[in-house]
Protein backbone atom coordinates (compact mmCIF):
# COMPACT_ATOMS: atom_id res chain seq x y z
CA UNK A 1 0.00 0.00 0.00
CA UNK A 2 1.70 3.58 -0.49
CA UNK A 3 -0.42 6.65 0.88
CA UNK A 4 0.12 10.12 0.13
CA UNK A 5 -1.13 12.61 2.72
CA UNK A 6 -1.31 16.23 1.95
CA UNK A 7 0.97 16.49 -0.96
CA UNK A 8 2.06 20.39 -1.96
CA UNK A 9 4.35 20.71 -5.04
CA UNK A 10 4.96 23.87 -6.95
CA UNK A 11 7.55 24.70 -9.62
CA UNK A 12 9.43 27.92 -8.99
CA UNK A 13 6.73 29.43 -7.23
CA UNK A 14 3.99 27.71 -9.36
CA UNK A 15 1.82 25.87 -7.57
CA UNK A 16 1.30 22.11 -9.67
CA UNK A 17 -0.10 20.27 -7.00
CA UNK A 18 -2.59 21.01 -3.88
CA UNK A 19 -3.56 19.20 -1.08
CA UNK A 20 -3.35 15.38 -2.34
CA UNK A 21 -3.94 12.85 -0.05
CA UNK A 22 -4.99 9.42 -1.35
CA UNK A 23 -4.34 5.97 -0.45
CA UNK A 24 -2.99 3.49 -3.32
CA UNK A 25 -4.14 -0.31 -2.21
CA UNK A 26 -1.91 -3.25 -2.51
CA UNK A 27 -2.82 -6.53 -5.25
CA UNK A 28 -4.78 -3.04 -7.64
CA UNK A 29 -4.90 -1.84 -10.47
CA UNK A 30 -4.61 2.01 -9.17
CA UNK A 31 -5.18 4.73 -11.87
CA UNK A 32 -4.30 8.45 -11.85
CA UNK A 33 -6.48 10.69 -14.59
CA UNK A 34 -6.83 14.00 -15.53
CA UNK A 35 -5.88 16.01 -18.66
CA UNK A 36 -3.01 16.46 -19.55
CA UNK A 37 -1.26 19.26 -17.92
CA UNK A 38 -3.24 18.14 -14.89
CA UNK A 39 -0.23 17.31 -12.55
CA UNK A 40 -0.59 13.59 -12.95
CA UNK A 41 2.99 12.73 -14.04
CA UNK A 42 4.41 15.30 -11.54
CA UNK A 43 2.38 13.08 -8.52
CA UNK A 44 3.78 9.89 -10.02
CA UNK A 45 7.35 11.39 -10.05
CA UNK A 46 6.75 12.68 -6.57
CA UNK A 47 6.07 9.46 -5.19
CA UNK A 48 8.78 7.94 -6.55
CA UNK A 49 11.13 10.42 -5.29
CA UNK A 50 12.02 11.57 -8.81
CA UNK A 51 10.83 15.00 -7.61
CA UNK A 52 10.85 16.63 -4.46
CA UNK A 53 8.04 17.73 -3.07
CA UNK A 54 7.13 20.88 -1.05
CA UNK A 55 5.25 19.26 2.01
CA UNK A 56 3.21 16.18 2.75
CA UNK A 57 3.95 12.70 3.44
CA UNK A 58 4.39 9.52 0.78
CA UNK A 59 4.24 6.50 2.89
CA UNK A 60 4.94 2.87 1.41
CA UNK A 61 3.47 0.63 3.26
CA UNK A 62 4.82 2.00 7.04
CA UNK A 63 7.48 3.66 5.69
CA UNK A 64 7.94 7.32 5.01
CA UNK A 65 9.32 7.42 2.01
CA UNK A 66 9.78 11.32 1.42
CA UNK A 67 11.88 11.54 4.72
CA UNK A 68 15.01 8.90 3.65
CA UNK A 69 17.92 9.33 2.27
CA UNK A 70 19.42 8.45 -0.68
CA UNK A 71 21.05 5.19 1.02
CA UNK A 72 17.53 4.30 2.70
CA UNK A 73 15.59 5.64 -0.33
CA UNK A 74 17.50 2.91 -2.42
CA UNK A 75 16.02 0.08 -0.59
CA UNK A 76 12.53 1.08 -1.51
CA UNK A 77 13.65 1.56 -5.03
CA UNK A 78 14.89 -1.76 -4.79
CA UNK A 79 10.86 -2.95 -5.04
CA UNK A 80 9.68 -0.74 -7.55
CA UNK A 81 9.22 -0.95 -11.11
CA UNK A 82 8.48 1.59 -13.20
CA UNK A 83 7.48 2.29 -16.97
CA UNK A 84 7.99 5.36 -18.35
CA UNK A 85 5.95 7.10 -21.06
CA UNK A 86 8.49 6.23 -23.56
CA UNK A 87 9.87 3.43 -22.17
CA UNK A 88 13.57 4.62 -21.18
CA UNK A 89 15.14 1.87 -22.43
CA UNK A 90 18.77 2.28 -22.62
CA UNK A 91 19.76 2.59 -26.46
CA UNK A 92 23.33 1.23 -25.87
CA UNK A 93 21.95 -1.86 -24.47
CA UNK A 94 20.06 -4.67 -26.08
CA UNK A 95 16.55 -6.55 -24.75
CA UNK A 96 18.12 -8.67 -23.09
CA UNK A 97 20.51 -6.44 -21.68
CA UNK A 98 18.38 -4.15 -20.69
CA UNK A 99 15.91 -6.37 -18.81
CA UNK A 100 18.86 -7.89 -17.28
CA UNK A 101 20.04 -4.69 -15.68
CA UNK A 102 18.67 -4.69 -12.89
CA UNK A 103 19.95 -8.16 -11.82
CA UNK A 104 23.30 -7.31 -12.68
CA UNK A 105 23.31 -4.28 -10.60
CA UNK A 106 21.42 -5.53 -7.70
CA UNK A 107 21.71 -9.34 -7.27
CA UNK A 108 24.29 -11.75 -6.73
CA UNK A 109 22.90 -14.52 -9.19
CA UNK A 110 25.70 -16.20 -11.86
CA UNK A 111 24.62 -15.30 -15.57
CA UNK A 112 22.70 -18.28 -16.47
CA UNK A 113 20.60 -17.68 -13.59
CA UNK A 114 20.11 -14.30 -14.38
CA UNK A 115 19.42 -15.03 -18.33
CA UNK A 116 16.99 -17.41 -17.00
CA UNK A 117 15.54 -14.88 -15.16
CA UNK A 118 15.82 -12.80 -18.48
CA UNK A 119 13.74 -14.94 -20.85
CA UNK A 120 11.10 -15.80 -18.18
CA UNK A 121 10.31 -11.84 -17.84
CA UNK A 122 10.49 -11.73 -21.59
CA UNK A 123 7.98 -14.68 -22.05
CA UNK A 124 5.64 -13.66 -19.92
CA UNK A 125 5.17 -9.94 -21.80
CA UNK A 126 5.01 -12.13 -25.32
CA UNK A 127 8.85 -10.96 -26.51
CA UNK A 128 10.22 -13.35 -28.46
CA UNK A 129 13.30 -13.99 -30.69
CA UNK A 130 13.99 -10.43 -29.67
CA UNK A 131 16.73 -10.42 -27.23
CA UNK A 132 19.32 -9.31 -29.29
CA UNK A 133 17.69 -6.95 -30.66
CA UNK A 134 18.45 -2.70 -29.96
CA UNK A 135 15.83 -0.49 -28.59
CA UNK A 136 15.73 1.03 -32.16
CA UNK A 137 14.86 -1.86 -33.84
CA UNK A 138 11.38 -2.67 -31.60
CA UNK A 139 7.74 -1.30 -32.35
CA UNK A 140 6.19 1.21 -29.76
CA UNK A 141 4.54 -1.94 -28.29
CA UNK A 142 7.23 -4.22 -27.87
CA UNK A 143 9.17 -1.00 -26.19
CA UNK A 144 6.56 -1.25 -23.73
CA UNK A 145 6.69 -4.81 -23.02
CA UNK A 146 9.96 -4.87 -22.55
CA UNK A 147 10.09 -2.32 -20.43
CA UNK A 148 7.80 -4.09 -18.40
CA UNK A 149 9.70 -6.69 -18.54
CA UNK A 150 12.85 -5.27 -16.97
CA UNK A 151 10.39 -3.39 -14.54
CA UNK A 152 9.18 -6.54 -13.07
CA UNK A 153 12.59 -8.37 -13.18
CA UNK A 154 13.37 -7.92 -9.76
CA UNK A 155 10.04 -9.39 -8.11
CA UNK A 156 8.94 -5.29 -7.33
CA UNK A 157 6.13 -5.07 -4.93
CA UNK A 158 5.08 -1.64 -6.64
CA UNK A 159 4.61 -0.90 -9.99
CA UNK A 160 4.23 2.60 -11.52
CA UNK A 161 3.31 3.39 -15.04
CA UNK A 162 3.14 6.87 -16.60
CA UNK A 163 0.61 6.51 -19.77
CA UNK A 164 1.69 3.09 -20.62
CA UNK A 165 -0.98 3.66 -23.57
CA UNK A 166 0.34 6.72 -25.22
CA UNK A 167 1.74 6.70 -29.13
CA UNK A 168 0.33 3.07 -29.50
CA UNK A 169 -2.39 1.85 -31.53
CA UNK A 170 -5.97 0.73 -29.43
CA UNK A 171 -5.62 -2.85 -29.92
CA UNK A 172 -1.84 -2.94 -28.88
CA UNK A 173 -2.88 -0.67 -25.96
CA UNK A 174 -5.81 -2.96 -24.30
CA UNK A 175 -2.99 -5.94 -24.30
CA UNK A 176 -0.60 -3.60 -22.36
CA UNK A 177 -3.10 -3.04 -20.08
CA UNK A 178 -4.39 -6.37 -19.56
CA UNK A 179 -0.71 -6.73 -19.23
CA UNK A 180 -0.40 -4.52 -16.18
CA UNK A 181 -3.63 -6.11 -14.60
CA UNK A 182 -2.88 -9.49 -14.89
CA UNK A 183 1.16 -8.66 -13.66
CA UNK A 184 -0.63 -6.79 -10.52
CA UNK A 185 -2.60 -9.76 -9.36
CA UNK A 186 -0.01 -12.52 -10.26
CA UNK A 187 2.85 -10.41 -8.00
CA UNK A 188 0.19 -9.06 -5.52
CA UNK A 189 1.67 -5.56 -6.31
CA UNK A 190 0.49 -2.08 -5.62
CA UNK A 191 0.20 -0.35 -9.52
CA UNK A 192 -0.13 3.00 -10.29
CA UNK A 193 -1.17 4.35 -13.90
CA UNK A 194 -1.32 7.82 -14.91
CA UNK A 195 -3.64 7.90 -17.85
CA UNK A 196 -5.77 9.91 -19.72
CA UNK A 197 -6.86 7.00 -22.18
CA UNK A 198 -10.72 6.29 -20.95
CA UNK A 199 -10.51 2.77 -22.67
CA UNK A 200 -7.91 1.87 -19.74
CA UNK A 201 -9.76 3.78 -17.37
CA UNK A 202 -12.71 0.90 -17.91
CA UNK A 203 -10.40 -2.21 -18.78
CA UNK A 204 -8.43 -1.93 -15.62
CA UNK A 205 -9.61 0.69 -13.23
CA UNK A 206 -10.39 -0.68 -9.81
CA UNK A 207 -9.08 2.42 -8.02
CA UNK A 208 -9.36 5.74 -9.87
CA UNK A 209 -8.11 8.60 -8.89
CA UNK A 210 -9.09 12.00 -10.84
CA UNK A 211 -7.07 15.09 -10.79
CA UNK A 212 -7.75 18.52 -12.35
CA UNK A 213 -5.78 21.41 -12.05
CA UNK A 214 -3.42 20.15 -9.75
CA UNK A 215 -5.64 18.80 -6.87
CA UNK A 216 -7.86 15.88 -6.69
CA UNK A 217 -11.44 16.27 -7.47
CA UNK A 218 -12.90 12.82 -7.57
CA UNK A 219 -12.22 9.18 -6.19
CA UNK A 220 -13.83 5.69 -7.15
CA UNK A 221 -14.02 2.74 -9.60
CA UNK A 222 -14.67 2.10 -12.81
CA UNK A 223 -18.51 1.38 -12.65
CA UNK A 224 -19.19 4.75 -10.42
CA UNK A 225 -17.06 6.76 -12.37
CA UNK A 226 -20.05 6.47 -15.23
CA UNK A 227 -22.78 7.38 -12.64
CA UNK A 228 -20.88 10.58 -10.63
CA UNK A 229 -22.55 13.69 -10.57
CA UNK A 230 -18.99 15.24 -10.47
CA UNK A 231 -18.98 18.09 -13.16
CA UNK A 232 -15.35 18.10 -13.96
CA UNK A 233 -15.17 14.58 -13.78
CA UNK A 234 -17.75 14.21 -16.22
CA UNK A 235 -16.45 17.10 -18.84
CA UNK A 236 -13.60 14.34 -18.40
CA UNK A 237 -15.03 11.13 -19.32
CA UNK A 238 -17.61 12.17 -21.83
CA UNK A 239 -15.29 14.41 -23.34
CA UNK A 240 -15.83 12.72 -26.92
CA UNK A 241 -19.00 12.96 -28.86
CA UNK A 242 -19.64 9.45 -29.07
CA UNK A 243 -20.04 9.17 -24.98
CA UNK A 244 -21.60 12.39 -24.90
CA UNK A 245 -24.36 11.13 -26.66
CA UNK A 246 -24.72 7.67 -24.80
CA UNK A 247 -24.41 10.06 -21.44
CA UNK A 248 -26.61 12.87 -22.61
CA UNK A 249 -28.75 11.36 -25.43
CA UNK A 250 -31.47 13.81 -25.01
CA UNK A 251 -28.87 17.06 -26.09
CA UNK B 1 26.20 36.26 -11.58
CA UNK B 2 23.95 34.35 -8.93
CA UNK B 3 23.30 31.94 -11.84
CA UNK B 4 26.64 31.32 -12.58
CA UNK B 5 27.74 30.48 -8.88
CA UNK B 6 24.48 28.14 -8.65
CA UNK B 7 25.98 26.56 -12.10
CA UNK B 8 29.35 26.20 -10.27
CA UNK B 9 27.56 24.39 -7.32
CA UNK B 10 25.95 22.48 -9.02
CA UNK B 11 28.91 21.18 -10.60
CA UNK B 12 30.39 20.20 -8.12
CA UNK B 13 27.60 18.70 -6.36
CA UNK B 14 27.55 16.73 -9.62
CA UNK B 15 31.24 15.65 -8.85
CA UNK B 16 30.29 14.97 -5.36
CA UNK B 17 27.86 12.17 -6.56
CA UNK B 18 30.19 11.16 -9.26
CA UNK B 19 32.91 10.48 -7.02
CA UNK B 20 30.60 8.15 -4.52
CA UNK B 21 31.02 4.40 -4.12
CA UNK B 22 30.08 2.48 -7.00
CA UNK B 23 27.45 0.27 -6.30
CA UNK B 24 28.98 -2.75 -8.02
CA UNK B 25 32.72 -2.71 -9.45
CA UNK B 26 32.51 -5.18 -12.17
CA UNK B 27 29.68 -3.37 -13.77
CA UNK B 28 31.54 0.27 -13.67
CA UNK B 29 34.86 -2.19 -14.97
CA UNK B 30 32.76 -2.82 -17.88
CA UNK B 31 31.30 0.37 -18.52
CA UNK B 32 34.59 1.37 -18.07
CA UNK B 33 36.15 -0.61 -21.03
CA UNK B 34 33.36 0.36 -23.22
CA UNK B 35 34.25 4.05 -22.70
CA UNK B 36 38.05 3.11 -23.72
CA UNK B 37 36.62 2.07 -26.93
CA UNK B 38 33.74 4.54 -27.37
CA UNK B 39 35.94 7.73 -26.00
CA UNK B 40 39.56 7.04 -25.98
CA UNK B 41 39.96 3.96 -29.47
CA UNK B 42 37.81 6.10 -32.03
CA UNK B 43 39.84 9.38 -31.42
CA UNK B 44 43.03 7.90 -32.29
CA UNK B 45 42.36 8.14 -36.19
CA UNK B 46 41.11 12.10 -35.62
CA UNK B 47 44.53 12.71 -33.62
CA UNK B 48 46.51 10.93 -35.78
CA UNK B 49 45.71 13.03 -39.47
CA UNK B 50 45.98 16.16 -37.53
CA UNK B 51 48.95 15.35 -35.58
CA UNK B 52 50.78 14.44 -38.56
CA UNK B 53 49.37 17.67 -40.80
CA UNK B 54 50.06 19.70 -37.40
CA UNK B 55 53.65 18.68 -37.43
CA UNK B 56 54.02 19.28 -40.99
CA UNK B 57 53.08 22.35 -41.40
CA UNK B 58 55.07 23.55 -37.85
CA UNK B 59 58.15 22.18 -39.84
CA UNK B 60 57.53 24.01 -42.86
CA UNK B 61 56.66 27.34 -41.63
CA UNK B 62 60.01 27.09 -39.45
CA UNK B 63 62.04 26.28 -42.58
CA UNK B 64 60.35 28.92 -44.28
CA UNK B 65 61.12 31.99 -41.16
CA UNK B 66 64.54 30.64 -40.56
CA UNK B 67 65.99 30.55 -43.87
CA UNK B 68 69.26 32.64 -42.76
CA UNK B 69 72.17 31.46 -42.74
CA UNK B 70 72.90 31.91 -39.54
CA UNK B 71 70.55 29.32 -38.22
CA UNK B 72 71.13 25.81 -37.79
CA UNK B 73 69.13 23.65 -40.23
CA UNK B 74 68.82 20.81 -37.16
CA UNK B 75 66.43 23.91 -35.35
CA UNK B 76 63.62 22.91 -37.79
CA UNK B 77 63.56 19.48 -36.10
CA UNK B 78 63.77 20.92 -32.95
CA UNK B 79 61.51 23.48 -33.20
CA UNK B 80 58.70 20.94 -34.29
CA UNK B 81 59.55 18.86 -31.22
CA UNK B 82 59.29 21.23 -28.63
CA UNK B 83 56.01 22.91 -30.47
CA UNK B 84 54.36 19.59 -30.73
CA UNK B 85 55.54 18.47 -27.19
CA UNK B 86 54.86 21.84 -25.51
CA UNK B 87 51.54 22.75 -26.89
CA UNK B 88 50.17 21.53 -29.73
CA UNK B 89 49.72 17.47 -29.05
CA UNK B 90 48.43 18.68 -25.46
CA UNK B 91 46.25 21.78 -25.53
CA UNK B 92 45.47 21.77 -29.50
CA UNK B 93 44.46 18.33 -29.45
CA UNK B 94 42.68 18.84 -25.91
CA UNK B 95 40.70 21.00 -28.23
CA UNK B 96 40.21 18.82 -30.73
CA UNK B 97 38.94 16.57 -28.53
CA UNK B 98 36.45 18.68 -26.60
CA UNK B 99 34.68 18.95 -29.97
CA UNK B 100 34.69 15.49 -30.80
CA UNK B 101 34.59 13.66 -27.38
CA UNK B 102 33.02 16.74 -25.03
CA UNK B 103 29.72 16.90 -27.84
CA UNK B 104 29.63 13.00 -27.41
CA UNK B 105 29.43 12.80 -24.33
CA UNK B 106 26.79 15.93 -23.67
CA UNK B 107 24.56 14.85 -26.57
CA UNK B 108 24.55 11.01 -25.58
CA UNK B 109 23.51 12.14 -21.55
CA UNK B 110 21.47 14.93 -22.81
CA UNK B 111 19.32 12.48 -25.03
CA UNK B 112 19.42 10.32 -22.02
CA UNK B 113 18.17 12.68 -20.19
CA UNK B 114 15.08 13.91 -22.36
CA UNK B 115 13.86 10.18 -22.90
CA UNK B 116 14.07 9.60 -18.81
CA UNK B 117 16.68 7.27 -19.29
CA UNK B 118 18.46 8.67 -16.20
CA UNK B 119 15.24 8.82 -14.62
CA UNK B 120 14.97 4.87 -15.43
CA UNK B 121 18.04 4.85 -13.47
CA UNK B 122 17.54 6.58 -10.55
CA UNK B 123 14.21 4.63 -10.12
CA UNK B 124 16.06 1.51 -9.80
CA UNK B 125 17.86 3.24 -7.18
CA UNK B 126 21.31 3.17 -9.37
CA UNK B 127 23.60 6.51 -8.79
CA UNK B 128 22.98 7.44 -12.06
CA UNK B 129 26.11 10.31 -11.96
CA UNK B 130 28.52 8.16 -10.67
CA UNK B 131 27.00 5.16 -13.01
CA UNK B 132 27.37 7.06 -16.35
CA UNK B 133 30.09 9.81 -15.75
CA UNK B 134 33.04 8.31 -13.51
CA UNK B 135 33.82 5.66 -16.69
CA UNK B 136 33.88 7.82 -19.08
CA UNK B 137 36.22 10.36 -16.34
CA UNK B 138 38.86 7.20 -15.75
CA UNK B 139 38.45 6.15 -19.77
CA UNK B 140 39.64 9.53 -20.94
CA UNK B 141 42.20 10.05 -17.73
CA UNK B 142 44.02 6.97 -18.63
CA UNK B 143 43.67 7.27 -22.52
CA UNK B 144 44.17 10.85 -23.36
CA UNK B 145 47.70 10.66 -22.30
CA UNK B 146 47.95 8.11 -24.96
CA UNK B 147 46.74 10.03 -27.42
CA UNK B 148 48.93 12.65 -26.68
CA UNK B 149 52.10 10.47 -27.12
CA UNK B 150 50.77 9.27 -30.06
CA UNK B 151 50.14 12.91 -31.38
CA UNK B 152 53.78 13.52 -30.30
CA UNK B 153 55.37 10.62 -32.17
CA UNK B 154 53.08 11.52 -35.01
CA UNK B 155 53.13 15.27 -35.43
CA UNK B 156 57.19 14.67 -35.34
CA UNK B 157 57.44 12.10 -38.13
CA UNK B 158 55.05 14.38 -40.10
CA UNK B 159 57.58 17.41 -39.86
CA UNK B 160 60.39 14.89 -40.77
CA UNK B 161 58.48 13.53 -43.63
CA UNK B 162 57.51 16.93 -44.86
CA UNK B 163 60.38 18.91 -44.12
CA UNK B 164 62.21 16.54 -46.06
CA UNK B 165 59.86 16.18 -48.97
CA UNK B 166 60.15 19.88 -49.50
CA UNK B 167 63.72 19.74 -49.68
CA UNK B 168 63.92 22.37 -46.95
CA UNK B 169 66.59 19.67 -44.45
CA UNK B 170 67.92 16.50 -44.89
CA UNK B 171 66.75 13.68 -42.99
CA UNK B 172 70.07 13.74 -41.08
CA UNK B 173 69.63 17.56 -39.83
CA UNK B 174 65.66 17.03 -38.89
CA UNK B 175 66.81 14.09 -36.63
CA UNK B 176 69.79 15.27 -35.43
CA UNK B 177 67.77 18.72 -33.96
CA UNK B 178 64.97 16.18 -32.41
CA UNK B 179 67.43 14.75 -30.24
CA UNK B 180 69.16 18.21 -29.74
CA UNK B 181 69.06 19.36 -26.42
CA UNK B 182 66.05 17.25 -25.31
CA UNK B 183 64.44 17.90 -21.83
CA UNK B 184 62.73 14.68 -20.56
CA UNK B 185 60.26 17.22 -17.69
CA UNK B 186 58.63 18.72 -21.05
CA UNK B 187 56.76 15.07 -21.80
CA UNK B 188 55.92 15.03 -18.13
CA UNK B 189 54.73 18.81 -18.55
CA UNK B 190 52.79 18.29 -21.89
CA UNK B 191 50.94 14.99 -19.65
CA UNK B 192 50.15 16.94 -16.80
CA UNK B 193 48.02 19.69 -18.84
CA UNK B 194 46.40 16.44 -21.29
CA UNK B 195 45.25 14.66 -17.67
CA UNK B 196 44.21 18.42 -16.88
CA UNK B 197 42.16 18.91 -19.97
CA UNK B 198 41.22 15.10 -20.05
CA UNK B 199 39.20 16.14 -16.38
CA UNK B 200 37.78 19.49 -17.90
CA UNK B 201 36.19 18.01 -21.29
CA UNK B 202 35.03 14.99 -19.82
CA UNK B 203 33.19 17.00 -16.31
CA UNK B 204 31.86 19.87 -18.08
CA UNK B 205 30.97 18.11 -20.71
CA UNK B 206 28.93 15.48 -18.44
CA UNK B 207 27.56 18.50 -16.27
CA UNK B 208 26.27 20.05 -19.59
CA UNK B 209 24.31 17.00 -20.27
CA UNK B 210 23.12 15.25 -17.49
CA UNK B 211 21.19 18.74 -16.54
CA UNK B 212 19.67 19.17 -19.74
CA UNK B 213 15.72 20.03 -19.51
CA UNK B 214 13.11 20.14 -22.54
CA UNK B 215 13.95 18.10 -25.72
CA UNK B 216 16.42 17.96 -28.80
CA UNK B 217 16.99 21.34 -29.17
CA UNK B 218 18.26 21.70 -25.62
CA UNK B 219 20.47 18.93 -26.16
CA UNK B 220 21.99 21.06 -28.81
CA UNK B 221 22.47 23.58 -27.37
CA UNK B 222 24.14 21.88 -23.95
CA UNK B 223 26.08 20.05 -26.95
CA UNK B 224 27.24 23.56 -27.91
CA UNK B 225 27.92 24.67 -24.86
CA UNK B 226 29.90 21.54 -23.45
CA UNK B 227 32.57 22.21 -26.50
CA UNK B 228 32.17 26.35 -26.05
CA UNK B 229 32.83 26.23 -21.69
CA UNK B 230 35.56 23.03 -22.32
CA UNK B 231 37.16 24.99 -24.65
CA UNK B 232 37.72 28.24 -22.65
CA UNK B 233 38.52 26.21 -19.65
CA UNK B 234 41.05 24.41 -21.59
CA UNK B 235 42.93 27.58 -22.76
CA UNK B 236 42.31 29.57 -19.17
CA UNK B 237 43.89 26.10 -17.31
CA UNK B 238 46.73 26.21 -19.72
CA UNK B 239 47.78 29.53 -19.14
CA UNK B 240 47.88 28.51 -15.40
CA UNK B 241 49.55 25.32 -15.85
CA UNK B 242 52.18 26.65 -17.80
CA UNK B 243 53.13 29.17 -15.46
CA UNK B 244 52.76 26.58 -12.29
CA UNK B 245 54.88 24.17 -14.37
CA UNK B 246 57.42 25.73 -15.92
CA UNK B 247 58.30 29.00 -14.09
Amino acid sequence: MIRVENLYKSFNGKSILEDISVTFETGKTNLIIGRSGSGKTVLLKSIVGLLEINSGEIWFEDVLFNKLDFKDKKVIRSEIGMLFQGSALFDSLTVEQNVRFPLDMFTTKTLEEKNDRVNSCLDRVNIINANKLFPAELSGGMKKRVAIARAISLNPKYLFCDEPNSGLDPITAILIDELIKELTEEYAMTTIVNTHDMNSVMEIGEKIVFISDGKKCWEGNKNEILISDNETLNDFVFANSLAKKIRYPDK
Amino acid sequence: MIRFLSQVGLYFLLLKKVFSKPEKPIVYYKQTMREFVYLGLTSVGIITIISFFMGAVITLQTAYNTENPIYPKYLIGLGCRDSMILEFSSTIAALILAGKVGSNIASELGTMRVSEQIDALEIMGVNSASYLILPKIIATLLFNPILTLISIIVGIFGGGIAGTLAGVMTPENFIYGIQYAFIPYYIVYSLIKTVFFAFIITSVSSFQGYYVEGGSLEVGRASSKAVVYSSVLILLFNVILTQLLLS
